[in-house]
């Protein structure tokens, strides 16, 4: 071990330095001056920005360079996914402070919990081993878990904490237990290791299948598709806005990262298995996410069901297992993660006088109360539902191409006739905001920087649809094989 | 041709920015909102005069083309240009663009701002769906005009416009993606997004069986052709009347429009050995869909199922031409039936547009539109009577009118194919007499039929200006129809030789 490693991976070493940092200066701060915390935070993050951007390790042709007996790796796609967290964190961020200031919650450890479930990120979309994998992803989760139970005088939060609780730690079991079959199988946890060992054992070895069939439950899990979904609604709801802002959002990039490293990465060879699998999972997912969304009255319910099928829709992507497939389902879950962002901030802008916007109807006039707030809201809804000119179609589109590529024609088409089923219910939304009188008329007030990244959001919807081209073709690039 | 000045992209983006502009001024401002359209949209105009003298309708290639890179991992791009089926199109759409402007001035006093940007926007989303040559770019800027429709309807409708706009957005949805998969298809095969290399594309029958099946879903919801036309009603009652102009005038033109683009030379086979089905469909709407019409007591329910019928005529004319190359071998009859066709489209632009402004001016001051709430309108608006009895007369086939032309050459060009194609075709010219000449009798003729009847005021000059230049252009493509079809003569000729050409 020697320097260099530790500069392959100096982004998640200073994250974690920060995330100590946060925790320490607390107890040195009065509570009235935590707005310290919030913009140590931000710092934090574009100071980490900078150092993956500047990052230069593969200078001459280098695809690729792990560390630390090859159980970190770091490829363009762990660089692009890596910024695209910290950006949508920083959007969650943002959100939060607000949220949390208006319902008494501004405490420091939000930000050393979101800043560890970072890390975990971090270390999961660069793992390249099974342990690396499996440690990224159980910091995400327990950092989670103690997130949705932050607000503690809150039952149906605790509760749904502990739902979330022991659903995750069966999902992580079924992970171990498929890990510890493909290990059994290969003799080694390293993933290029065991994708080699994969690929000269073939697909007659009965324990690997099997080993597949967990991994694929516990990537399902955490992706969040059916059927292994039935958290995600509870969770979404009983977790406070700002926590369900951010497990909508910066985790999805770490699934996605999980899913190409173990399925593609470790288990390749195992491609018509898997695949057959995805399949299943992704119509599964359109059908129980889209038509379960249209009988919510609570947006955050609505939300949920729309985040498992838009998951299904990444599932898409990863059918072909070609570098074009990964990349459309990688522009998909990043443009998901900031439609999230963007849908669960409206949420909070909304919410104040001691409640969480949570109805339907709290969206009820919003043209006439705010027209501008009200065009976000419909840019991000239309974007959710795949209307061009809007980013959402460009990354519906390429998940599409992508089937269509793999051969399964069908399934595209079940994909468009499940995408125009879904429209129905963001159009609802739509309806509510612009048809609709309001229910009350209290003007929106909400800090300057919330309004500024909320406004830069919304425009992201629209503008990186019609300029759609450069982050395609990064998407698209990140991969390679 | 390479135009430097880019004049198509200036027809698409001073109207959205224009109306991005109209956005800015606010609720407070409406007077400033309402001026600021109409500037926009007269440059829109203006610029499209332009663009019809520059255009040289001798040659059917592409003209004021642009090229640039919008995503190039897929290899799509900015690519735009027109021949002689856009032009035509594109004129209808800017001076339509004007007089919805003008006809929402009074009448619209809720959110002006957002009504004058909402058709602006609308307005350079069509024009791009008449020049863009990329597959792509046609698909993003055929979904993205729903979405200012949609607020249209169901902000400024009547009180079923919910239920009514929903209906629109997802029926036309549900179409248009069955041809993205179609479009991703041709992706896969060709390479290209660029629609001209799609003419070339050598693809089995079954293979352009789905593609033509495909494309039917999203062109026959549009025009719309019966049975899946039960959008249109309900959108068009619910509609304001700028709406319901635009959704008559050019929205159900762009499903012509793309069976002209798409379906016929991409699919030419497929075509033909289809073409009974979309024959059948098309009489069925224009007879059936005829006597329908008689029976409405809502005017704008009888405008709205007469322009069904009408549209009928557009994809009977697009379609007998396999008939035609059947029984004759040339193409000779078969240009005929397409140009038809095509001048149908633009008169059928004109003649509703008229008609459901006539019904504005009737509703803006009864705010009904049922017949029975009407009679004698002509002794209190003589103006207006004389206005609506000439666009219905044009409606029903008057020759002297624009109506006349385009049916006369569709049932023409049909009686190459089968007799019975042109008889039945035919009943249309009485059937279209009967509810339009009855609905005069009804509401602009007889006595002074109530107290509001007798309580009204003729027309305003804004409203005059409106009218009079929708019958100056019924009256001119009626009597001298030859500069229209000029225009597309070269690009018919092409089209034809597209479809004749087996691909299989």
């Amino acid at each position: 071990m020697n320097v260099s490693e530790f500069l392959v991976a100096a982004p998640e070493f200073w994250i974690l330095v920060m995330a100590c940092v946060v925790l320490c200066t607390d107890l040195f701060l009065r509570p009235e001056r935590r707005g310290i915390i919030h913009m140590l935070s931000i710092l934090a993050l574009l100071f980490a920005a900078i150092i993956t951007l500047r990052g230069d390790y593969h200078g001459d042709g280098v695809w690729a360079v792990t560390a630390f007996n090859d159980t970190f790796i770091r490829d363009p796609m762990a660089d692009v996914l890596k910024l695209f967290s910290y950006a949508t964190l920083v959007l969650v961020l943002t959100y939060s402070k607000h949220y949390l200031r208006c319902f008494g919650l501004f405490r420091s450890d939000f930000y050393t919990l979101t800043l560890f479930a970072l890390l975990g990120v971090m270390l999961l979309i660069s793992a390249n081993s099974l342990i690396t994998v499996y440690l990224g992803l159980e910091l995400v989760s327990l950092s989670s878990y103690a997130l949705v139970a932050f607000n503690r005088d809150s039952s149906r939060g605790s509760e749904s904490a502990m739902k979330y609780f022991v659903l995750g730690s069966m999902a992580s079991g079924l992970l171990l237990y498929g890990m510890s079959m493909i290990y059994g199988a290969t003799g080694s946890l390293e993933l290029h290791a065991i994708s080699e060992a994969v690929r000269a054992a073939g697909r007659e070895d009965v324990l690997l299948v099997f080993g597949l069939v967990f991994l694929v439950a516990g990537i399902a899990f955490k992706l969040g598709v059916a059927p292994f979904h039935m958290w995600i609604p509870d969770v979404y709801h009983g977790a406070p806005a700002a926590v369900t802002l951010f497990i909508s959002t910066v985790p999805k990039l770490a699934a996605f990262a999980m899913a190409f490293r173990l399925l593609h990465g470790a288990v390749g060879a195992l491609h018509a298995d898997w695949q057959q699998m995805l399949v299943f999972l992704a119509v599964l997912s359109m059908l129980i996410g889209n038509f379960a969304a249209i009988m919510q009255s609570n947006i955050k319910r609505m939300l949920a069901y729309s985040t498992i099928s838009h998951m299904g829709f990444v599932l898409l992507g990863l059918l072909p297992g070609t570098p074009e497939g990964f990349g459309a389902a990688m522009y998909y879950v990043i443009v998901y993660a900031l439609m999230s962002a963007a849908g669960f901030g409206m949420l909070i802008l909304l919410s104040g006088h001691g409640e969480e916007a949570e109805r339907l109807d709290d969206f009820k006039g919003l043209n006439q109360r705010n027209a501008w707030y009200a065009a976000v809201m419909a840019m991000v809804m239309a974007s959710m539902a795949g209307f061009p000119p809007f980013v959402g179609f460009f990354a519906k589109w390429l998940v599409i191409k992508a089937a269509i590529d793999a051969g399964l024609v069908w399934l595209a088409i079940l994909a468009v006739v499940f995408s125009v089923v879904g429209a129905y219910y963001y159009l609802r939304v739509i309806k509510l905001i612009y048809f609709d009188e309001p229910e009350r008329e209290t003007p929106i007030r909400v800090p300057v920087d919330f309004g500024a990244a909320i406004s830069l959001n919304g425009i992201l919807m629209l503008g990186l649809g019609i300029f759609s081209g450069s982050l395609i073709a990064i998407c698209i690039s990140s991969f390679r094989f | 041709m390479t135009n430097s000045t880019a004049l198509l992209s200036l027809l698409i983006w001073v109207p959205i920015l224009g109306g991005v502009g109209v956005l800015l001024a606010g609720d407070s401002r409406s007077a400033v909102a309402r001026w600021l359209a109409l500037l926009v949209a007269a440059v829109a105009f203006l610029l499209s005069i332009s663009l019809y003298q520059g255009f040289d309708s001798s040659s059917a290639a592409m003209q004021f083309q642009e090229y640039g890179n919008w995503i190039e991992t897929f290899n799509i791009h900015y690519h735009l240009g027109v021949d002689g089926f856009s032009v035509p199109l594109i004129m209808l759409t800017t001076f339509f663009g004007v007089l919805v402007v003008i006809a929402g001035w009074e009448s619209i006093q809720k959110k002006v701002y957002q009504y004058m940007a909402a058709f602006l926007i609308m307005e350079g989303l069509m024009v791009g769906v008449f020049c863009a040559l990329d597959a792509m770019l046609f698909y993003v800027f055929f979904e993205a005009m729903l979405i200012p429709m949609f607020l249209v309807i169901g902000m400024w409708g009547g009180p079923r416009r919910v239920y009514a706009t929903i209906k629109f957005f997802l029926y036309t949805f549900l179409g248009s993606v069955f041809m993205l998969i179609g479009l991703i298809y041709l992706y896969l095969q060709a390479g290209t997004w660029e629609i001209q290399a799609w003419y070339a594309l050598p693809l089995g029958l079954a293979a352009q069986k789905w593609l033509f099946l495909g494309f039917l879903a999203a062109f026959a919801v549009k025009v719309p052709m019966w049975p899946v036309h039960t959008w249109l009603p309900d959108a068009h009652v619910e509609a304001p009347t700028g709406g319901s102009v635009i959704l008559a005038a050019i929205m159900l033109k762009i499903g012509g429009y793309g069976f002209i683009r798409f379906s016929l030379p991409i699919a030419p086979d497929a075509s033909a050995s289809l073409d009974w089905l979309v024959i059948t469909l098309s009489l069925i709407a224009v007879v059936y869909i005829g006597f329908v019409a008689l029976a409405q007591q809502d005017m704008k329910k009888l405008i709205a199922y007469s322009s069904i019928s009408h549209m009928g005529f557009v994809t009977l004319g697009l379609f007998i031409a396999f008939g035609i190359f059947r029984n004759t071998g040339g193409t000779a009859g078969a240009a005929m039936g397409v140009e038809g066709a095509m001048v149908q489209m633009i008169s059928h632009g004109f003649i509703s547009g008229a008609l459901f402004l006539c019904v504005g001016v009737l509703y803006d001051r009864v705010h009904s539109r049922m017949i029975k709430d009407y009679g004698g309108v002509a002794n209190t608006m003589p103006w207006f009577a004389f206005f609506a009895v000439l666009f219905l007369m044009a409606n029903s086939g008057l020759p002297g009118t624009s109506g006349f032309v385009g049916e006369f050459m569709v049932i023409l060009a049909s009686f190459k194919a089968n007799f019975w194609f042109a008889f039945c075709a035919g009943l249309t010219l009485i059937l279209g007499a009967a509810y339009s000449l009855w609905l005069v009798k009804r509401v602009i003729f007889g006595d002074v039929a109530n107290r509001n009847v007798q309580k009204l005021d003729d027309i305003n000059a804004r409203e005059a200006l409106v009218l009079g230049a929708l019958a100056v252009a019924v009256l001119l493509v009626g009597l001298w129809p030859q500069p229209l079809v000029e225009l597309m003569h070269a690009s018919v000729a092409q089209l034809l030789d597209h479809i004749i050409q087996s691909k299989v």
